[in-house]
Formats: structure tokens, sequence, C-alpha cells
């Protein structure tokens, strides 16, 4: 159906409109109030201790949750996908429980193990390790929320690629790991490296589960965004709009980079181009 | 495999190499043990603790004057949210599909923004345009509405997104025919393209729902968070929390808990069903949402 021109424009005018009150108008007034008087103000607000505290601890909570949740990702997707199993069910349904989850409970949920009243934490206090409202309670919260990523991303691209190549791979000699370095690993690459954008992304916005494990100490358990919450609560509007941009920027990055390795994904297609295992195949020779 | 040429022979069950050289065994074990820290473990915390007074403690916290206020606001919020972007959902994604205009790749990357955005930053944008500093003179924060706004931004994408794969593989031919017999653009919407769109409304809807429901970071600086007004059941989870009232807490924890289960079954049910219609496309429209949806925060 070619629409007529006056539906045309009333669905234009429809979407456009949502679009902008809902979408642009918010984001482009926030980054307008930060900028308003120059570049000075923000960077004076993300350079102050406490801020560059936050981003600090932000950093360190990639820095721990997403290698962790990448090998895991990847070793679990092989699992789920190359090996038949009749746990392999529970344990998918398990790796997307952190979805259906609100944040909060799973905030409470560690409040609940790690707490002076709960599971471990007494014994945990015992040996001196304190979790809750200390860093391992946040990057416990962190690895929770993120979990999935990884998996999610790397399952569909194991089974497209199916198991022709490293049978040919093993059939020529590579042993295991071989086979998975130099095969398996380039084939899947991008949906790694997909499944890395969304977990860093993630585990640098949360908010809701970190909250309730942090305790909010200024300057000791706060990451960027619960700095930003902060600050507007305690009418320090500038930081806390700078500190928004900040994370704002990080969220635009991640969406090009969701839509470059999107593209990169289709063009290399299902089945790693020929080329591509040739060489693989050779270096795996010479490796050996 | 799906979507595999057919002349490369498939191999035959239980040949697949033994990729790592650790043990199969060991690794499975690895995982178990991960998904059971990390996981599993407090998740059996929280059940429980909200089972720690007996059945009828869990009920009478579930059931109480506050908690109720809570649970009533956030399901009558997310089902009229999910009802406004079930309508602009879909007409952003016919225009994203059928229409041409400069700049659709642009406005095509920024439906995900929502998704991307973490939900605090949603919050403090969402109140410095309709808060009490709004240049438009929209002071909304701190109402029910404030709520309402919010939970239509960060639900935003998700039935624009189910659609719009389903649009564009959508056969035009029907609805050329369908003209051509005489049908007005009004009637070839309703009796063709609707029911080939509904699997994707309804399941972006439900998607949406689950989100809503669970919706914290977004709320917490433009709701006010009033018992009995703007307490959302997040919000009262953690106000709970902060009186000490931890099994009441994890009582409503369950209860969201449980009813997401059940939208995320009612969701891959609806999966299936539509996959006689359209095999593959809603799947893997709704696998892609569930990730996205999750990278800024949020359920």
């Amino acid at each position: 159906m070619t629409a007529r021109a006056p539906a045309k424009w009333g669905l234009r005018t429809l979407a456009f409109g949502y679009l902008g009150l809902l979408l642009l108008a918010p984001v482009g007034l926030i980054f307008w109030k930060t900028f308003e008087h120059g570049l000075g103000p923000p960077i004076d607000a993300m350079t102050s201790p406490d801020a560059l505290h936050a981003i600090w601890l932000t950093l360190l909570m990639v820095a721990v949750a997403v290698p962790l949740n990448t090998v895991f990702g990847v070793g679990c997707a092989l699992l789920l996908v190359r090996y038949k199993w009749k746990g392999n069910a529970v344990i998918d349904g398990i790796i997307n429980l952190p979805f259906a989850i609100s944040p909060i409970v799973i905030g409470l949920s560690l409040f609940l193990l790690y707490g002076n009243a709960g599971w471990f934490g007494p014994t945990l206090s015992e040996w001196g390790i304190k979790v809750l409202f200390s860093t391992p309670g946040m990057i416990l919260a962190s690895i929770f929320v993120s979990l999935p990523f990884v998996v999610r991303e790397v399952v569909p691209v194991l089974q497209e690629i199916g198991t022709e190549q490293e049978q040919a791979a093993s059939t020529l000699g590579a042993n295991a790991w071989q086979t998975f370095w130099r095969i398996t690993l380039p084939a899947i690459r991008w949906g790694v490296a997909y499944g890395v954008v969304l977990t860093t992304a993630r585990v640098l916005g949360e908010f809701g589960a970190v909250t309730i494990v942090s305790g909010l100490i200024s300057g000791q358990t706060e990451t960027l965004p619960l700095f930003v919450a902060k600050s507007f609560e305690q009418f320090n509007e500038q930081a806390a709009y700078a500190g928004a941009i900040v994370l704002a920027l990080l969220a635009l990055t991640t969406l090009l980079l969701m839509s470059v390795g999107g593209r990169k994904a289709k063009a290399s297609g299902p089945i790693p181009i020929a080329g591509d295992t040739t060489i693989s195949m050779s270096n795996a020779k010479e490796g050996s | 495999m799906e979507g595999h040429p057919a002349t490369i022979p498939t191999a035959p069950s239980g040949a697949g190499i033994r990729l790592p050289g650790v043990g199969v065994g060991l690794g499975r074990g690895v995982i178990v043990l991960y998904l059971s820290l990390i996981v599993m473990l407090p998740l059996a915390a929280v059940l429980d603790e909200s089972l720690s007074g007996g059945i009828g403690a869990f009920w009478d916290a579930v059931t109480g004057a506050e908690s109720m206020a809570a649970l009533k606001l956030t399901v009558i919020s997310s089902l009229i949210v999910v009802a406004i972007n079930a309508f602009f959902g879909t007409i952003i994604a016919w225009v994203l599909v059928r229409d041409e205009f400069p700049g659709k790749g642009a406005v095509n990357a920024l439906i995900d923004l929502p998704f991307a955005l973490p939900t605090i930053v949603a919050g403090l944008t969402l109140l410095t345009l309709y808060g009490s500093e709004s240049p438009f003179g929209l002071d909304i924060a701190f109402t029910r509405a404030a709520i309402v706004v919010a939970l239509c931004f960060v639900t935003l994408p998700f039935i624009t997104r189910a659609v719009q794969p389903l649009l564009m593989e959508m056969d035009r031919e029907m609805e050329e025919a369908a003209t051509s017999l005489g049908a007005g653009g009004f009637t070839v919407f309703r009796r063709i393209i609707f029911p080939n769109l509904l699997p994707g409304i309804l399941a972006g809807a439900l998607l949406a729902f689950a989100r809503a429901l669970g919706e914290y970071g977004s709320l917490i600086l433009i709701s006010g968070n009033i018992p009995f007004k703007t307490e959302v059941s997040s919000v009262f989870i953690r106000s709970q929390i902060e009186s000490g009232n931890v099994a009441g807490a994890s009582a409503v924890s369950v209860v969201l808990l449980a009813i997401s289960l059940l939208l995320l079954i009612a969701v891959s049910l609806l999966v299936r069903w539509s996959a006689s219609n359209q095999p593959g496309i809603l799947s893997r429209a709704v696998n892609r949402i569930i990730s996205r949806s999750q990278v800024g925060g949020g359920p």
C-alpha cells in the first residue's frame, strides 16, 4: 500500500513528534545544560576527587566483570551448542534469569547473602572479608546483571557456523586447543566482540543492583551512575549533568559499535570466508 | 542448521570434535558452580527470606496496604505505557520501513538509545525537560504522569523493534491485490497488515510490560517515591530494605519475579506459535530485543 500524501504526513508527524518529545528534546536539553557555560564547568565537575574516584571504581567493575563473563560466556556457549547434555536446557534457563529480574531484586539477593545477618556475611566478616557496602559486593552485582550477554551473542553464531571446519581441522591433526584458537574463535569473533560491548555498557551504567549493595559511601563505594544520582540529590546539578553526559556519550558509542558490529557480523556471513580458513589452517600446521 | 546450504553434508550427530583440551565434565562443573554462586544462591536467599515467616507472613507482606498500592500503581502504569507504545511503536516501525526521508539511518539507530542509555541518565534527562525547571513549564515531577513518561521512554524500542522485521518481510502483493480489488487504505491495514504485525506487537508488548514492572533507575529521581501515590514496587522494595523489613521486600520481589517469568514464558509460546507463519523472523527479533533492552539496565 502506498500511503496517500495526507496519511503519510500524518504518520510522519506522529512518529517524529513522539520521538522528538520523548527522546530528542530531553537528551538534547541535557547536553545543552551541561555545556551552557562552556567546557570549563563540566570538566571541573568531572575532575573533582569524588568524580575521579567514581570513574576509577566504574572502570574497576568493568575490568573484573567483563573478562570473567567473557571467558564464562564463550566456554558456556561452546558446551551448550557443541555437547548434548540433559542439563543444557536448565543451564540455558538459568543464564537468562538475570534478564528477567529487576535490578533492585538482584541487589536485595546479594544483601541477603552477604549482609550481617546473611548466609555468608557473618562467616566472611570473621575472616575479615567485607563484601557488602564495599567493592567485592559491587563487583558481584555487576557480574550478575551482565552475565547473559556473551552467551546469548555467541550461541547463535556457533549454531550457524556448524562443525565442518572444526572437524576438518582435527582430521588434519590439530588438537582441541589449536582448533579452538585457529578455527572456532576466529569464526565467532564478532559474536564475542558484540557480547563484550554489551557487557561493558551494562556494567558501566548499572544503577539499581549496585545502589543496594554499595551503601553509597562517597569517594569509596560510588560508581559513576551512583555519583550522578547523589550529585543531583545534593543539588550539585553541574556534577550530575557532567556525569550523565559521560555516561550518555558512552551509550552513544555503544550504539555506534552495535550498528558497526551488526554490519560486520552480517558481512562475515554465517560460514567464515574460505580464504580466512585456509590461512588459519596453514597457521595451525606451522604452529604444530 | 537453519539457513545452511544443503550442499554441505552435515556431520553425523555425536561426531563433534572435543574442543577444549580440558574435559567436558570439568567445564560443565565450572559453569554450574559459577551459575550457582553468581545467580542461584542469591536468588535462593530471596526465596528463603520471603518464606522465613511462613506462607501467612508472605501473603500479609504482599497484600499489605502500601505494598498493594505500589503493585497496583506499577501494573496500571505499565499497562498504560504498553498501550501508548504499541500505538506509537507500530507507527514508528511503519515510517522507518515504508517511508523514505533523509536521515532515516540515523533515526533508526537512535531508536535503540533508550536501551543503551543507563537508566539513571534516562531519569535525569527526563527530569530536566519535565521537571520543575522545565523550559516549557511542563512540570510533572513527582506525579503519576511522570512515571508513565519515564516508562514510555525506557520501553520505547520494544514494539518498534519487534514489528520492524515483520513489516520488512511482509509480502506486498497481498496489499496490492486488496487495493486493486477496491479496498481502501484503512481496510487494507485492518484486514491484511495488522493481522500480520500482531504477533510482533504482542511480543514487544509483553517484553515491554516485563521491563516496566521491574523498572527502577529511571524512576527514582522523577517519581518522588511517595508511598500510596508515586511509589512503584521496585522503589517499595528498596524502602523496605532500608527500613529493615527484608522479609517483606523479599516477598514482593518473589511476586515480581514470578510475573516476569510468566511473561517470558508467554513470549516464547507466542514466538513458537507465530513461527508457522514467519519462520525465525520473530524469534530472532525477540532474542535481539531481550539482549539490547538490558544494556542500559533494567529487568
